[in-house]
């Protein structure tokens, strides 16, 4: 027999079909930016874009986390109340007159802590990380409330340095330190998932975690990490969040949760997990960020339009990920 | 086949699993630049020997020698990073993963931690070429057909220098091209000194591949042979063995003729019935009151034909009909309404539901039939369950006790109740007595014989051809996923002769010893 040749379809048809779901949410926002610049003059300007980021940024860190977890096929449900107890043992140190270095430590070692606990229970006790990750949930929550059940204002100077601080262009146009560092934390990640092993072993336990067991590769592990990632990217949003609002409060973020699996997923990633990409969250905190200043822009719709919005959007992109067959189970 | 010394000894190896004894005082050698063939029938300690010798199992008593060194390995993943790889029957890869990545995961090239990706798809490329394979090396896996998949998963094991290549079961979802091109990267892989052992259930493929052949029955080693000194009846008949007949006689009442039996319309008869991939078309008849014996090796077409019947899979050609009448069994749903009952050969995972009680799962099938919005009054319940508990002499005699704390025979009987209960006219026992203790056997086909006599139409599937034997008015042969003869159970029909149309292929009188 000669040289055996198997092809799986002409390549233009099949290589893009990974990014189709990615490129699709890139058209989605470049229609929805179109649509704003033609209604509204003001929509043109660069600082709206910024200000999306500037906006969104935390939200942008704690999504980068939650690929990583929904790539395995996981869930965490914790990360909102993990963002509002960072904020809150933030503010409650500061005010308590810790110097800020330590109490920055302090408050991102809290959420990659309960992240590794959680994924230790998922993987040694073999629960559902649903139900896990509603612990968790609850647990942080509650121990926000237990710091103080009012708001805790933050006056460290670093603090309102780190909140004040614009970095911009002669035209005026600027960020705040906060979208720098969740463009760190985007590369960061984007490159731990394309070239590092445990990048790979996430995308592979997603594909398929018996077959991952099976060619050797640390499950157990990788699932921890996980956990532990979203935990430290949990915190980073929260440090991140109490930048933006100078304060700890103990119902900030309620419902953040679903806000950032929404993103995930819009971006393309999919739910049952070894498919997607950091690029495709980034582009899903910007559909949300650019809904919102939409809806703002307009003036006279209610806020909650921006739920309802991004409810449909969400049902689309899954129906459409379905249709696609991305699944490749 | 070489005569070097053997590149993997196994010595008087043991391993017992709690109330079994899996493994007994097997040897077995490996040389290099040989294909090995590892038979058995189920259950025979095919895939324990396989699992002791890659660690995933821990050894009770013996040793194995790799080369000149003694091993023991902890997993699959020292042991091929020692040479001993392990390709499995269901393809394990990351279907969403690009084929050179699934090739070289977990010991990607890397150059300070980053996975050097030109590397991995060049050594892909590399590799692939060495088995003659020209594909897309970062199209993901899922986009080729299951051959390619095995190969990509042979590629991802002869990769770490493998000296002794594992294959288990390679074939079995493979169509007839595909086991070609498998087969012609084996040939090539033993060329090149690789040493692999070959489990399949396909005996053309032994015949066909291997250099020796290593027979393996309850655990125990019956024989190394090779494979030209080994005919295929000698072969069939080592596999299963001359049971020594322990199990209590069925009564030799006279049995009914059954020219008799055949007398009238069948209750159902199926013509040139067929599943492309599962099994050739097939013509049978059951009558009522009479029992069809499938005989043939497991992986034969057995259950598939049973399956056929049942509706559980979709004929894709040939015709049922049912009391004379066509019908069409699409979904086990009608095959239930039918009047057709189903004890599947896989009990834990097909049949019964272990953390329901014994009354719950004897009700299911019934409940089923009714529709969950007709709930069966408990007093009616109580009855039925109390009855067939009674008849099958299920222990303990409790209705209330989950299932999963009686013993396997006894699971065997409640699932054999849940069926009873609705009162199939036509049961398909697969492998009913496998697994379970003697005295539950002979207790489940003398129901048989009662329950044909009673006039129930009965499909007996079993490994064993002694008691398919003795339960069967007929028995069809199954031979590589064909049947190839339906036999009249007469005086002239004995083991004998079954082995022979199973190893021959032909109806038996012609085949040469």
């Amino acid at each position: 027999m000669s040289t055996t040749s198997l092809t799986a379809g002409p390549r233009w048809a099949r290589l893009p079909r990974r990014h189709v779901p990615v490129l699709v949410t890139l058209a989605l926002l470049l229609v929805m930016y179109g649509v704003g610049v033609s209604q509204y003059r003001a929509f043109s300007n660069v600082q709206v874009i910024f200000n999306v980021f500037i906006d969104n940024g935390f939200l942008l860190v704690v999504a980068v986390g939650m690929t990583f977890v929904i790539l395995t096929g996981g869930i965490d449900l914790s990360v909102g109340s993990v963002v509002a107890m960072t904020a809150m043992v933030s503010a409650w140190l500061l005010q308590s007159g810790l110097p800020a270095p330590l109490v920055l430590v302090i408050a991102l070692l809290i959420g990659p802590t309960l992240g590794f606990l959680m994924g230790c229970a998922i993987h040694f006790f073999e629960i559902q990380p649903f139900i896990v990750t509603l612990a968790g949930m609850f647990f942080a929550r509650g121990m926000c409330t237990f710091i103080s059940g009012a708001s805790i204002p933050i006056t460290d100077g670093f603090w309102t340095t780190m909140s004040q601080y614009r970095i911009g262009d002669p035209r005026g146009n600027f960020v705040s330190v906060s979208v720098l560092i969740a463009f760190a934390v985007v590369l960061v990640a984007a490159y731990v998932l394309a070239y590092t092993r445990l990048g790979r072993n996430v995308y592979a336990i997603g594909g398929n975690p018996q077959s991952a067991l099976l060619m050797g590769l640390p499950l157990g592990r990788t699932r921890i990490a996980v956990y532990t990632i979203s935990g430290l990217c949990s915190a980073i949003g929260g440090i991140l969040l109490s930048f933006y609002t100078l304060s700890g409060a103990p119902l900030i973020a309620i419902g953040m949760e679903l806000d950032v699996i929404a993103a995930v997923v819009i971006g393309g990633t999919v739910l049952t997990g070894g498919a997607g990409y950091i690029f495709g969250t980034v582009l899903g905190v910007l559909v949300l960020g650019v809904i919102q200043t939409l809806i703002t822009f307009d003036g006279s719709l209610n806020s909650w339009w921006t739920k309802i919005v991004i409810g449909g959007l969400l049902f689309a992109f899954i129906l459409f990920q379905r249709l696609i067959g991305i699944r490749y189970k | 086949m070489t005569d070097t010394r053997p590149v993997l000894t196994m010595t008087g190896i043991s391993k017992s699993f709690p109330g079994v004894r899996a493994l007994h005082n097997v040897d077995f050698r490996l040389f290099p630049g040989e294909v090995h063939a590892l038979m058995g029938e189920n259950g025979a300690g095919k895939s324990t020997l396989i699992k002791v010798l890659t660690g995933v199992y821990g050894i009770d008593e013996g040793t194995v020698t790799l080369g000149d060194e003694q091993v023991a390995f902890s997993g699959p993943m020292q042991a091929s990073a020692a040479g001993v790889s392990t390709v499995y029957q269901e393809v394990n890869l990351c279907p969403n993963l690009s084929v050179a990545e699934n090739i070289f995961i977990g010991r990607e090239p890397r150059r300070l931690g980053a996975v050097r990706w030109g590397e991995v798809r060049r050594r892909a490329r590399q590799l692939l070429a060495r088995l003659d394979l020209d594909i897309d090396v970062t199209a993901p896996v899922a986009s080729y057909s299951l051959a390619v998949q095995q190969m990509v998963a042979i590629a991802r094991a002869i990769d770490v220098q493998a000296r002794v290549l594992i294959l288990d079961e390679p074939t079995s979802s493979l169509d007839a091209g595909e086991v070609a091109q498998l087969f012609r990267i084996m040939r090539q892989l033993r060329d090149e000194g690789i040493a692999i052992l070959f489990v399949t259930h396909f005996l053309d493929q032994v015949y066909g591949m291997a250099d020796r052949i290593t027979v393996l029955r309850n655990g125990t080693l019956v024989g190394e042979y090779p494979t030209a000194e080994l005919p295929q009846l000698a072969l069939v008949e080592k596999m299963i063995g001359k049971e020594l007949d322990v199990l209590e006689r069925i009564e030799e009442e006279p049995r009914r003729e059954l020219a008799v039996l055949e007398d009238g319309t069948p209750f159902v008869a199926v013509s040139e019935l067929g599943r492309k991939g599962a099994v050739a078309p097939f013509s049978l008849s059951i009558h009522a009151g009479e029992v069809v014996g499938l005989a043939g090796l497991l992986g034969s077409g057995r259950t598939e034909v049973a399956r056929l019947f049942f509706g559980a899979d979709r004929a894709d050609r040939g015709e049922v009909a049912l009391s004379g009448k066509p019908t069409s069994l699409r979904n086990p749903v009608q095959a239930i309404e039918h009047g057709i009952g189903f004890c599947s050969e896989n009990r834990r995972a097909e049949g019964i539901i272990p953390d329901l009680t014994v009354r719950e799962n004897m009700i299911l099938a019934m409940q089923a039939a009714r529709g969950w919005l007709r709930p069966i009054p408990r007093r009616r319940q109580d009855e039925l369950v109390q009855q067939y508990i009674k008849a099958l002499s299920i222990r303990p005699a409790n209705p209330d006790l989950p299932v999963r704390n009686l013993s396997g025979g006894n699971q065997q009987k409640v699932l054999l109740a849940r069926w009873l209960i609705t009162e199939p006219r036509l049961l398909i026992l697969d492998e009913p007595t496998r697994g379970i203790d003697i005295g539950a056997k002979a207790e489940i086909q003398k129901l048989v014989v009662q329950l044909s006599d009673g006039g129930m139409a009965v499909l007996f599937i079993s490994a064993e051809l002694e008691e398919v034997l003795r339960l069967s008015h007929k028995v069809a042969v199954m031979r590589d996923r064909e049947m190839v003869a339906q036999l009249d159970n007469d005086d002239t029909v004995d083991a004998d002769r079954v082995m022979q149309t199973i190893a021959s292929g032909s109806q038996g009188e012609e085949a040469n010893q």
